[in-house]
């Protein structure tokens, strides 16, 4: 299924930089909500096209990040650009920019699903003619054309974060700020949820997405940033930065016999920190970079142990989560 | 054919915009909105009736109908209209920007192109066009005393004139504290106690700080109208207002104009009629606080780069 959505609408002429600059960026952005510091000093560049996945444990500051780039927020100091425009200096055009799905939202219960989409669709100024070809386009992209005469209050929890992102496309936005928008959803909606990202992702739009569920970020995201207590602790690409937390590795060496001698062996070696064995093998958590790995694979067959196996553990993005947020700025 | 639907859409979307009929559709969907529209007429018919039903067995059971009670007829189910309408508008309008925000659509509707006067105003008219609504359905209660006589249509213009712009008095302040306030039970109880006020508070006001006045006046051998000024208090009153269409020599005993010095008449006319002076001070209040619910409807961005 490939739904091509365009519209004629103003967005690109609001922002006449808009072609050189990245789609996001953010200088040195500050939000105090009186004495508690909820944003301190994040600097962030997204590149268009990209999809960024935000993460960060609750309270973290990433609904403030993404409701000051929606302007529904102020800054309290710092700069917040979208497609070249200040969010602060030219809302109305950020705004044609823009869609944005929070991650706590409302719906009107009395409309038909397709007169939610006219609503919203006219007040983005689209006329009347060109909302009445787009609305069927767009309920095909969330799986809802058998719904559109349905009246909102009757879809699932699932349908309704559907039809809200496919309010956000309502305009055709060139960036789509999506705050969790699979917390609630059970697999089945989560999947369809997926599916959906990917198919905009291929659509080229810039997409910044917060979520718990990290594997799923990691399936679709091209850079993380990583946010806790309101500071950037670590972003860039997602492989990048599992391979640079990838430092403190775990690994998974499979022995034929000896593995007391082995676990003997290994514990005076430098860069090892704590070794477990089980029925699978010894686990060795070990600090050394790559060099350091193969002088220790090295010495183990100079010692004469059979090797069945000898493998890194694989980190996800869970992993890399943990070890970056589990103390004040630790992993930057 | 197809030309004429096109212009019709064309004029629609003009005058239309998707907040009002968005608050239109919603409004009309309720079941809420019947059954309010129901027992405003059962309360006003009930009323109505009742008085017509007093007056009739205190006039010795004689079928004729005196224009005179006719015209008190009208000027009571006038002030009962006025106390439903007073009753109505802060609950209708206190809660439509707060409302939106609880139920968390407000955020989605801001980041539209919609301006915050197109949202503040579209939710404003939609609210008083349901209370025009009511009102005018009440006219068949009306006929009641156009078959007794002595009113003419063009008082029952000007009262209905007068309701509406209460309505958008009221109106103006119910939804400038729906805006203030993020709770809509907050917004509806200072939207209430601000009317309870206007209707109640300056009339009470009135009373005690014309008695001070009075004695004080006594006791220095000034005359009553020196302290005309707190009929002032009154044009605050919609109440006092209405009641100075009825009569025009309420603004004159209001004003102390009818007592000169040493209680002689006084032939003066004051400057302004009290329904006049009530027009023009609500007509600031809800420039004024129309403008305020705009400004505050959304978040001032721009603030930071000002000062810079």
């Amino acid at each position: 299924m490939k739904t091509t959505i365009r519209t004629d609408h103003e967005a690109r002429a609001a922002a006449p930089a808009a072609a050189e600059s990245p789609m996001i960026e953010i200088r040195g952005l500050c939000k105090q909500f009186g004495a508690f510091q909820a944003l301190n000093s994040i600097d962030l560049v997204i590149p268009k096209g990209t999809v960024f996945g935000f993460v960060g444990p609750n309270g973290a500051g990433k609904s403030t990040t993404m409701s000051i780039l929606a302007t529904l927020l102020a800054p309290t100091s710092g700069t917040a650009k979208v497609g070249g425009c200040d969010v602060t200096r030219h809302p109305k055009q950020v705004r044609k920019l823009i869609g944005y799905m929070p991650d706590f939202f409302g719906v009107y219960d009395q409309f038909k699903a397709t007169e939610y989409l006219h609503f919203y669709g006219a007040s983005y100024g689209i006329p009347k003619a060109e909302r009445a070809r787009l609305i069927p386009q767009l309920l095909e992209l969330v799986n809802l054309t058998d719904k559109k005469d349905a009246y909102v209050d009757t879809l699932s929890r699932g349908m309704k974060q559907r039809l809200c992102l496919a309010r956000c496309l309502v305009h055709d936005p060139e960036l789509l700020i999506l705050d969790e928008p699979a917390s609630g959803l059970d697999p089945r909606a989560r999947i369809e949820m997926r599916e959906i990202l990917k198919e905009l992702k291929s659509m080229g739009k810039t997409i910044v997405i917060s979520s718990h569920i990290l594997p799923e970020l990691a399936e679709m995201v091209d850079e993380i940033g990583v946010i806790e207590h309101g500071r950037m602790v670590a972003k860039g690409n997602v492989q990048e930065i599992q391979s640079r937390m990838r430092v403190k590795r775990i690994l998974q060496i499979r022995l034929a016999g000896r593995e007391e001698e082995a676990e003997q062996y290994l514990g005076g070696r430098p860069f090892v920190n704590r070794i477990l064995r089980d029925g699978r093998g010894v686990h060795v958590h070990f600090d050394g970079h790559d060099e350091e790995q193969s002088e220790l694979l090295h010495g183990l067959i100079e010692q004469g142990f059979r090797i069945i196996s000898f493998s890194e553990a694989q980190t996800n993005l869970e992993d890399v989560f943990l070890e970056i947020t589990k103390g004040d700025g630790e992993g930057e | 054919m197809k030309g004429t639907n096109g212009c019709a859409d064309k004029w629609r979307s003009r005058l239309i915009n998707p907040v009002l009929g968005k608050e239109f559709t919603l409004r009309m969907r309720t079941v809420r909105s019947m059954w309010a529209l129901f027992f405003y007429l059962l309360a006003i018919g009930l009323l109505a009736l009742g008085y017509l039903y007093v007056t009739r067995m205190s006039s010795s059971g004689a079928n004729a109908f005196n224009p005179d009670e006719s015209r008190i007829m009208f000027i009571f189910i006038s002030f009962v209209q006025l106390g439903l309408i007073a009753f109505m508008a802060p609950g209708l309008t206190a809660g439509v920007i707060s409302g939106e925000r609880e139920k968390q659509t407000l955020n989605l509707l801001l980041t539209t192109q919609q301006s915050s006067a197109s949202i503040v105003i579209s939710k404003l008219v939609s609210s008083l066009s349901f209370m025009a609504l009511i009102t005018l359905a009440t006219m068949p209660v009306y006929s009641i005393v156009f078959l007794f006589g002595g009113i003419s249509p063009g008082q029952l213009g000007m009262v209905f004139l007068f309701y509406w712009f209460t309505m958008l008095a009221l109106g103006s302040f119910g939804i400038l504290f729906s805006t203030l306030f993020k709770r809509t039970m907050l917004a509806v109880i200072v939207a209430y106690g601000i009317t309870l006020f206007l209707f109640g508070g300056t009339a009470f006001l009135y009373l005690i700080v014309s008695q001070i006045m009075e004695e004080m006046t006594r006791s220095s051998g000034g005359a009553p109208g020196d302290f005309g000024w707190i009929g002032h208090l009154l044009a605050l009153n919609p109440g006092a207002a209405l009641y100075s269409l009825f009569d025009p020599e309420m603004t004159r005993w209001v004003f102390r104009m009818n007592m000169g010095s040493g209680g002689s008449l006084s032939t003066g006319q004051p400057a302004l009629q009290l329904w006049q002076e009530f027009l023009i001070i609500y007509s600031i209040l809800i420039i004024a606080a129309v403008l305020t619910a705009i400004r505050s409807v959304r978040p001032r961005l721009n603030k930071k780069s000002k000062r810079a």
